[in-house]
């Protein structure tokens, strides 16, 4: 919100520097966003007539304007502005000067074959409003060639303070004062808002409340009063300054005073003119029914929605913004002013459903003092009978305000409770007091009736706030939090601990860690098995990611799909994050997951002196997988290993992993067919680890870790080679070699596989080393051959092969 | 002839040969022709068994101090031939060691921004007692609004952007978390005892000190917002912490983590639902070069939101607002790597660019610790 000093110096008796204004607003909790002295920052800008206004030969959307400036010949100006035409008085800035609204000093320039020096601008170029829809409109009448400030009496300092959403008394600068003048920074200056005293009935009655007993009811209370015989048209150059200065468009002069009341008091008001209503107004929800608002847009209202209607349709969408029928022009001789409060839920629900921005919205949804309803009514007739005029008649007045009447026992020590900071009970009761708290009591408790602008307030912890704000939280004492008396116990949970170690253990092995979007497009969701109804997103922010994504593949593929755009194909990423197989908290698991694309193996990719690295193929993925179920106290020899591979992968190249009932993860080749469906035109090798299906390890009384038995006998190594049917798996044979005896086979492990025409057609040779470790004595021959006669006879039973000869 | 003679003449030529031996077989040769059974030096010696007894006593030794004489010279040349030999090897065997190797996989896998810094934030604060929390990211409305004191059609409910589920198998219709601050509430809450899933941090009593990092999301984009972020929740709960402390910690932590050994922090009343009183807090930075330089310098930049939990909240959680109190905060993880290490642009963070990974990522093994220093 925007004021000016000399706006605030109207409530706020104060001898405080602009410097030390802003920084206290921020110190209460007004957060300071900008301060500027609107004379200086925009001197350049000068009054000027657009003597002529021909259209660009060469652009569709620019104008060729012949403007004076005031320095006695024309200046060649382009502008784009829908608005620049023959005879419009704007404002004019030379070549060098800086435009504020876009960070850019204009120069001299030719655009699109034509001379431009200099710009006509905007409110939005001054910063003086966001209206960028056209360049400054000047009245006809307005001076050429003199200082745009002068000529707007923008000349002082503007203030731009954020408002949190719970402090609709901040929304007016008296408001603001009352914040100032409790803080110490002055005295705040009453408002004479008593009655106005009335010269005859009103020909409008007291709105009449058209509401079913289950209907959303917006209104409280409606105060409305007749003016006749006003005299309206543009108001005092006072009054436009200042509307001006913080960015409003003056109207006339009944518009204006309604605007005035709203930004200096947060009430928001309403003008119709009574000689455009037909019949009596009342209030009641609409009936989907269209409405011409004054922003010159057409809303279709629902019956959810409050309106102020006559026998013609709606008046006024109630609390958000009036209608064009009724709206108050200069010709206006009779008017109706509407001051009134509503529910602020409701208000802002329209607001929302209609997409309406108003002045009127922003406070009455966070909430207006409901006593200043009829004294708010007064104020604006006082107002109107001094700048145009007229005859007030009864107020109309109908419905009930709705006051909180909070109290608050409140022990002084609840201070120092929550902030550590100890005030002395005079500067606490003072504060609360200059805030508008009536405090009773005395000693340590007080009862504290809230003021009717603070419903925000309702119990202590809230008035703790508002001492604490004035006393300044910079003042309260620093003081440590006590540390433990005791070494920090372990901090990290399992799950915790897996994925830091996870991600180390991965990019040691050369993969880089990315971070993807936790949703992906619905068909991609549905590809890697999810897009069900529960993840899927209503109002998706963008197309591609609409869906909660199933796995961290499809974020890992697009990923090397825009890096091989970048002339980067050989790619090692992964991501430890979460994937989502349900919306119930349980469909949340932690997934390590992997991809090598290209040559990206272990080793190094691309070319190179050593030799040349080879397409990533399903046993770097194995590789990966193995690596970080070993950094995790796991070895994938001895968990479940099943050539069953993942839809993602190719059927003859992938398997997964389990424990028991529970699978533990994938890894393969990415799929021929899937790997042209995503438009991936290179090798792409993967794995996926769920962290989460991990057994939880059994917590043991001791760490000792079992004894180690150091041989001093020599371990001795056989080979075999068996020839077994193509299908038969390493693993089948390693199992059963392994299985012949356990307390002397060390370790089995497979040397040599082969195919071809020698070994027979479907069979392959496989051959494995298997080292015995003798345990008490060394083994004789006969004692070796025993053993490999167990062992041949184990593989090939197992394997239906045959030892290789 | 005699046999000095004999032997001077044999010294002679058996020196000259093994002198003029080029290789170890030349020089075999000349050891066998003197040295072995049928030798020049072995007849020599055996012609001793046929001298009488006077004659014997003086060329014995005269014999054998040849033999071992041309015994050490074969010896030395051999010796110094083998020498030679592997000199020639080992220069034959020379390479090239400027040639390049492949990048080490250490070299070349990084650890990304985001995590680095959650764990930097967990070195700091398991230092000063704080465990680590975790809730899901899809969360009822309950738990990220009602619970949390947003009250029904609030603004501030309004200013969250909220990403909405389609309602899943149970019927009900969920939210992405909009902040990480129901974790605070599942902390709390005893209805969260025995969480569903394991990840999910159960409910403890107070004395509570947890932070909890995690994704959040909201529907907004642009340069400096993303759909999906990181924030890091802190929560207090006692019997006695006040803002003094949480000031105390703050001030603490930015230190800590900037690495820097002063910060100066400014306070604003704010409204936060959660919270009362509620503050934002600004850090005193720099901003006059390139990078934003933390702890010194007159600008100020927003970093973080906290307050004391509102007795709303802790009524929520089941507990007496008049005995139990305490302080939480919350920022942006994103917001806090972007400061420290001077990524220009979030969006970036979310792309997994190879070359972005590569120029911010973090060496594996980087861990960040606070006795090693949290970056090295």
């Amino acid at each position: 919100m925007k004021f000016t000093l000399d706006w605030l110096k109207e409530h706020l008796d104060t001898d405080a520097s602009p410097d030390e204004i802003g920084k206290t607003l921020t110190l209460v909790g007004l957060e300071l966003e900008g301060m500027e002295d609107q004379g200086k920052a925009l001197a350049a800008f000068v009054t000027a007539h657009i003597v002529s206004a021909e259209q660009h030969p060469n652009a569709d959307k620019l104008r060729v304007c012949k403007v004076d400036a005031g320095t006695g010949e024309l200046i060649d100006v382009v502008c784009g502005a829908p608005n620049a035409r023959t005879g419009l008085k704007s404002v004019f800035a030379f070549p060098g000067t800086y435009i504020p609204g876009k960070d850019m000093t204009i120069g001299k320039g030719n655009i699109r074959g034509q001379v431009s020096n200099g710009m006509l601008c905007s409110n939005a170029e001054l910063e003086l409003s966001n209206d960028h829809d056209g360049i400054i409109e000047l009245p006809a009448d307005a001076p050429i060639g003199v200082r745009y400030t002068d000529y707007a009496g923008i000349n002082g300092v503007v203030f731009d303070i954020s408002i949190t959403p719970n402090r609709g008394d901040a929304t007016g600068v008296y408001g603001i004062a009352r914040d100032l003048a409790a803080f110490g920074l002055g005295t705040l200056k009453a408002t004479d808002m008593s009655p106005v005293p009335s010269n005859g009935p009103s020909p409008i009655a007291p709105l009449p409340h058209q509401f079913g007993a289950d209907e959303p009811k917006a209104i409280r209370k409606f105060a409305g009063r007749y003016i006749k015989g006003i005299k309206n048209g543009p108001s005092p150059a006072w009054l436009q300054q200042r509307l001006r200065a913080v960015g409003l468009r003056p109207i006339n002069t009944i518009v204006d005073i309604t605007n005035l009341v709203s930004l200096g008091w947060g009430r928001p008001l309403h003008a119709y003119d009574a000689d455009k209503l037909n019949g009596q107004p009342v209030l009641r929800n609409a009936r989907n029914e269209a409405f011409d608002a004054l922003d010159n847009k057409v809303y279709t209202l629902d019956e959810t929605m409050t309106v102020i209607a006559d026998d013609t349709g709606p008046l006024c969408l109630g609390g958000i913004m009036g209608g064009i029928r009724s709206g108050v022009t200069d010709a206006t001789t009779n008017v109706f002013m509407e001051c009134a409060s509503w529910d602020p839920e409701l208000i802002a629900r329209s607001g929302r459903k209609t997409g309406i921005v108003s002045d009127a919205r922003y406070r009455l949804e966070r909430h207006v003092d409901p006593a200043l309803t009829e004294p708010g009514l007064e104020l604006a007739t006082r107002l109107v009978l001094q700048l145009c005029g007229g005859t007030p008649l009864e107020p109309a007045i109908s419905g009930e305000d709705v006051f909180p009447d909070t109290v608050v026992e409140f022990p002084l020590s609840e201070v120092r409770r929550l902030t550590g900071l100890d005030v002395e009970p005079m500067v606490a009761t003072a504060i609360l007091s200059r805030l508008g708290f009536e405090m009773t009591g005395k000693g340590d408790t007080f009862t504290v009736k809230v003021p009717s602008w603070r419903p925000d307030v309702t119990q202590k912890a809230d008035l703790v706030e508002e001492v604490m704000r004035m006393v300044g939280v910079d003042n309260v004492p620093v003081e440590p939090l006590p540390r433990l008396n005791h070494v920090a116990p372990r901090m990290l949970t399992t799950i915790q601990n897996r994925r830091r170690i996870a991600r180390r253990a991965l990019a040691a092995r050369g993969l880089d860690e990315a971070v993807t979007w936790s949703f992906i497009s619905h068909d991609e969701a549905t590809r890697f098995g999810g897009g069900q109804e529960g993840l899927q997103l209503t109002n998706a922010i963008a197309s591609d990611m609409t869906d909660m994504r199933p796995s961290l593949l499809p974020g890992l593929l697009a990923a090397a799909r825009r890096n091989a755009n970048r002339g980067l194909a050989n790619l090692a990423l992964f991501e430890v994050g979460q994937v989502f197989l349900s919306d119930a908290p349980e469909g949340q698991h932690t997934y390590a997951t992997g991809i090598r694309t290209g040559t990206a193996r272990l080793d190094g990719s691309g070319r190179h002196w050593s030799g040349k690295a080879e397409p990533v193929t399903v046993f770097d993925a194995k590789a990966d997988l193995a690596a970080v179920l070993d950094a995790l106290g796991y070895d994938i020899d001895k968990v479940q290993l099943f050539a069953e591979p993942a839809p993602w992968s190719h059927p003859g190249r992938g398997g997964r992993i389990a424990q028991g009932p529970k699978t533990l993860g994938w890894f393969g080749e990415l799929h021929p067919a899937w790997a042209t469906e995503l438009d991936l035109d290179f090798p792409v090798a993967a794995f996926e680890l769920d962290l989460d299906a991990l057994p939880e390890p059994r917590k043991k009384p001791t760490k000792t870790k079992p004894a180690l038995d150091l041989s001093a006998l020599m371990p001795l190594t056989r080979d075999f080679a068996f020839v077994v049917d193509k299908a038969v798996t390493a693993g089948a044979i390693l199992k059963a070699a392994r299985g012949a005896d356990k307390a002397l086979i060390r370790d089995v492990n497979v040397f040599d596989v082969f195919e071809g025409s020698h070994v027979g057609e479907g069979k392959k040779s496989v051959a494995i080393a298997v080292t015995l470790q003798p345990t008490d004595k060394t083994l004789t021959e006969e004692e070796i051959d025993k053993i490999s006669a167990s062992i041949i006879a184990a593989v090939t039973k197992q394997s239906g092969g045959v030892l290789r000869t | 002839m005699s046999l000095d003679t004999q032997i001077a003449t044999l010294r002679a030529d058996l020196s000259a040969a093994i002198a003029a031996a080029g290789d170890e077989a030349a020089l075999d040769a000349v050891r066998v022709a003197a040295l072995g059974k049928k030798g020049s030096v072995s007849a020599l010696l055996a012609s001793l068994g046929s001298m009488a007894p006077e004659e014997r006593k003086s060329a014995g030794p005269a014999i054998n101090g040849l033999k071992v004489e041309i015994a050490g010279l074969i010896e030395a040349k051999s010796s110094q031939l083998k020498s030679a030999a592997l000199d020639a090897r080992l220069k034959a065997e020379t390479v090239d060691i400027t040639l390049p190797l492949q990048p080490a996989p250490t070299a070349r896998g990084r650890i990304h921004p985001i995590s680095q810094t959650i764990d930097e934030i967990t070195a700091i604060f398991s230092d000063m007692g704080f465990s680590i929390a975790e809730g899901p990211d899809i969360e009822t409305d309950y738990f990220n609004f009602t619970a949390l004191n947003f009250p029904e059609g609030h603004p501030a409910r309004e200013m969250h952007d909220t990403f909405f589920m389609k309602p899943g198998a149970d019927g009900v219709k969920k939210v992405l978390r909009t902040h990480t601050s129901p974790v605070q509430m599942r902390v709390m809450q005893k209805t969260n005892e025995k969480p569903a899933a394991g990840y999910i941090t159960p409910a403890m009593d107070p004395p509570i000190r947890v932070v909890m990092p995690g994704r959040t999301y909201r529907n907004d984009s642009d340069q400096t917002h993303t759909p999906m972020f990181h924030q890091v929740e802190g929560l207090v709960i006692d019997k006695s912490s006040h803002i003094g402390q949480l000031r105390w910690v703050l001030e603490e932590f930015l230190k800590a983590y900037f690495e820097v050994p002063n910060v100066t922090l400014r306070f604003r009343p704010s409204f936060f639902p959660f919270t009362e009183p509620s503050m934002e807090v600004d850090v005193q930075c720099d901003r006059s070069g390139n990078e934003v330089k933390i702890g010194e310098g007159s600008d100020w930049l927003e970093i973080l939101g906290c307050g004391m939990v509102h007795p709303n909240v802790i009524r929520n959680a089941g507990l007496d607002p008049d005995i139990y109190q305490g302080f939480a905060w919350g920022m942006g993880i994103d917001r806090i790597a972007m400061l420290k290490y001077g990524m220009p642009d979030l969006r970036a963070f979310f792309d997994a660019d190879q070359r972005w990974l590569d120029h911010y990522g973090f060496r594996p093994l980087d861990l960040p610790t606070l006795f090693g220093g949290l970056s090295s």
